[in-house]
């Protein structure tokens, strides 16, 4: 086929249209195959593609849709890029997506815009795989922006609640503030090289002969961008309370694809960064201070999705980290595990919240192991996976993400290890807190809603068992090693060598040590836990209030801009200058008109007469000036 | 003073009275044909410049104005038949209402 990539892009597009237009007059079966089979056929044919790639030696597929502007001579085309990078993110998109699809439909099947969800759904994944497929900046940009649109859509979904639209709204607009910069990185590339074409612009900085452009402004003006959709200090505001939307897509989107794309961007512009130490430095300390501080935050969250929100943003400071190190294989290795795993995590979640007939507070949770025995092993595994513990997927992505960060010659460091490290125990602690809380223990769940605790129906359970599956063996698929013709690791510190295995053994030193801590705070009747949150009451309100930075936000951004545009913007030049002027010249004209409407009294006598005046006074002129 | 300019003048005397006539007389019947005087005095004006300039497009263009000022004779005297029937008067004054 000629046009597998632009297929697979349109695929969900239809499904949008069709689900959009008529979805509510053809039934919720229609609705969800349609939703979920086009979808699954953009997987089947990216695997199709994936197989064509292989076949033709790993030699970048590119297609060329059609021409979007032809401006001078420079032209703007819709073209599409397909590589190993390309493929690995486009077979999690369709594939994770796909199985979040099929769930929804378990999740959605009471709510009555099933049909709008599933538009939305499938409008998210066509705007992902734009962004993923895209073989220009203009082309990703365009599907970066949609999937914004997508996030905001479904994020104030359940509209009904005015809060919902308010995190939709704050997420996009706090998106907008990454996107300046990327457009300002998008304009400094068009200026100085003339292309936006990624392979082009990579190409043009791995040259012998740089361009004359600082590849360091350049990276921290699209890092910017990165931090907006990726939810990185300073701008990591908007994903905790995304978690308004339903579940599903806090699981697609807030967690395993377009989080991500941040981390996409720069392991795809990875020529840029290669020569960019300061952007890299900047990227690896960003990624630590957020993983860090996430991490804290989670730790004193109450709300079963908080928890899950705030692990994400740590996740991906991760990632940011092992970008920062020049290792991008292993950066997209561990966007590959964390969607899998946080994606069961997010379902298992989902799972939980509809069991209990919609309740997230964790307090009010405890001993649902029994009763939802699926979901409690799916969710056990996905624990472990990103705790980190050995073999499943997280303990492979991870491990390799602090060994770079030791000893990459990029720029690795014992800070940043440590940093990471600490990261690390107290993610496997918050995440057995989570596990404790929610399923183990005394249950804490009131009587009403105990009575109608119930498994999920098969559609939900099964995703979570091919997710939980995919946790537990996705560390095998050797991703580094599958991208590293195309994106290499970076050069170890020779003398450091020897400290591989010990890190290791620390690393699964560092799991066991969150589990055991967790463990000892949570078990039994959980009192040890209590006494300790007690003694550290001061700490615990700082973590719970997530270090007042919505607070600061609106103090030092929110509510001066507030001022200005009142005082400034809406009173003195709104209203006074604009509307003074218009008003004024308004009045002008009324009595103006007023004046002359007295002259039509119905007299004829007084309009000849008027006529005459006007006569002689015209030849009277034209007199004295002929 | 030559012929052109007698009838010149003899033209704006009767565009004046007319005039004059529109602008004072109450009555609505006198009004309009004061009005036809004042079209006749243009009339005037241009079949004396015609006949100096010896051209016959001037008075060939008099007869189609008498054609057109018939016509609107012919809608005014209705219409004026119509405001008389309506208020029994021909002073027109009494129509001041019309303005709307």
């Amino acid at each position: 086929m000629k046009h597998t990539l632009l297929l697979v892009a349109l695929l969900p597009l239809a499904g949008f249209l069709v689900n959009g237009l008529l979805g509510n007059r053809l039934g919720r079966r229609f609705v969800s195959v349609v939703g979920c089979g086009l979808p699954l056929a953009a997987f089947a044919l990216t695997v199709k593609a994936a197989l064509d790639l292989a076949a033709g030696g790993y030699a970048p597929i590119v297609e060329t849709a059609w021409t979007w502007a032809a401006i001078g001579k420079d032209t703007f085309a819709v073209a599409f890029w397909f590589d190993r990078l390309t493929m690995v993110m486009a077979l999690i998109v369709t594939g994770v997506g796909t199985a979040i699809h099929v769930y929804s439909i378990g999740y959605m099947h009471a709510d009555k815009s099933y049909a709008r969800f599933f538009a939305y759904l499938n409008l998210f994944l066509f705007f992902m795989l734009l962004l993923v497929l895209g073989r220009s900046l203009l082309v990703l940009f365009v599907g970066w922006e949609g999937v914004g649109l997508a996030s905001y859509l479904l994020i104030g979904f359940w509209f009904d609640d005015e809060a919902n639209a308010k995190a939709g709204k704050k997420a996009f607009i706090v998106n907008r503030i990454g996107d300046a910069g990327f457009l300002l990185g998008m304009f400094v590339l068009w200026s100085t090289l003339g292309t936006l074409d990624m392979d082009a612009i990579n190409a043009a900085f791995m040259a012998p002969v740089l361009p004359a452009v600082s590849a360091s402004l350049v990276g921290v003006l699209l890092f910017i961008g990165a931090t907006g959709k990726s939810a990185q200090i300073p701008l990591y505001v908007w994903l905790p309370d995304a978690m308004a939307g339903p579940t599903p897509v806090s699981a697609l989107i807030h967690a395993a694809t377009m989080v991500t794309a941040g981390v996409y961007l720069v392991a795809r512009l990875s020529g840029i960064y290669l020569h960019a130490p300061e952007a890299s430095a900047l990227v690896a300390a960003i990624g630590a201070a957020t993983a860090f501080f996430a991490a804290t935050i989670a730790v004193a969250q109450n709300d079963i999705k908080k928890v899950l929100a705030y692990s994400t943003i740590s996740q991906l400071g991760f990632m940011f980290v092992a970008l920062g190190v020049g290792a991008y294989g292993v950066a997209v290795f561990h966007l590959t595990t964390h969607a899998f795993f946080k994606a069961c995590l997010f379902l298992g979640a989902g799972s939980v919240i509809h069991a209990l007939s919609g309740e997230q507070d964790l307090r009010k949770m405890g001993g649902l192991a029994r009763k939802i025995p699926v979901t409690f092993v799916t969710f056990a595994i996905a624990t472990a996976a990103i705790a980190g513990l050995p073999p499943l997927a997280g303990f492979f992505s991870k491990d390799e993400i602090l060994w770079f960060a030791f000893a990459s010659e990029r720029g690795g460091s014992t800070l940043l290890w440590l940093t990471g490290s600490a990261t690390a125990l107290m993610t496997s602690f918050y995440m057995f807190r989570l596990l404790w809380l929610a399923f183990l223990g005394r249950s804490r769940v009131n009587a009403e809603v105990a009575h109608h605790v119930h498994e999920s129906p098969w559609s939900m359970t099964g995703v979570l068992v091919l997710l939980a599956v995919l946790s537990a063996v996705g560390g095998f698929i050797a991703i580094p090693h599958f991208l590293e013709p195309m994106l290499p690791l970076p050069p170890v510190v020779p003398a450091l060598h020897h400290y591989e295995t010990p890190l290791v053994a620390v690393a699964v030193a560092i799991g066991l040590a969150g589990l055991a801590f967790a463990a000892y705070c949570f078990g039994g009747d959980g009192a040890r836990g209590a006494r300790i949150a007690d003694r550290f009451a001061g700490i615990r309100r700082v973590l719970a209030g997530k270090y007042f930075v919505d607070e600061l936000y609106d103090r030092i951004i929110s509510r001066p801009l507030l001022w200005i545009s009142d005082r400034v913007f809406l009173k003195v030049s709104d209203r006074a200058l604009i509307d003074g002027t218009l008003h004024g010249l308004a009045g002008m004209a009324r009595r103006a008109a007023g004046g002359f409407g007295r002259v039509q009294t119905g007299n004829l006598h007084l309009y000849a007469f008027l006529v005459l005046a006007g006569l002689v006074g015209a030849l009277a002129w034209s007199w004295r000036h002929g | 003073m030559d012929k052109v300019h007698l009838l010149q003048s003899l033209a704006v005397a009767l565009f004046a009275l007319g005039l004059a006539g529109v602008v004072i007389r109450r009555n609505v019947l006198v009004m309009l044909m004061c009005m036809e005087l004042m079209l006749n005095g243009a009339n005037l004006s241009l079949v004396t410049y015609a006949h100096q300039m010896g051209s016959a497009v001037g008075a060939v263009l008099v007869f189609l104005i008498f054609v057109v000022a018939t016509a609107e004779i012919a809608v005014a005297i209705p219409i004026v038949l119509l405001l008389v029937r309506r208020k029994h008067t021909l002073d027109i004054d009494a129509y001041t209402d019309l303005k709307g």
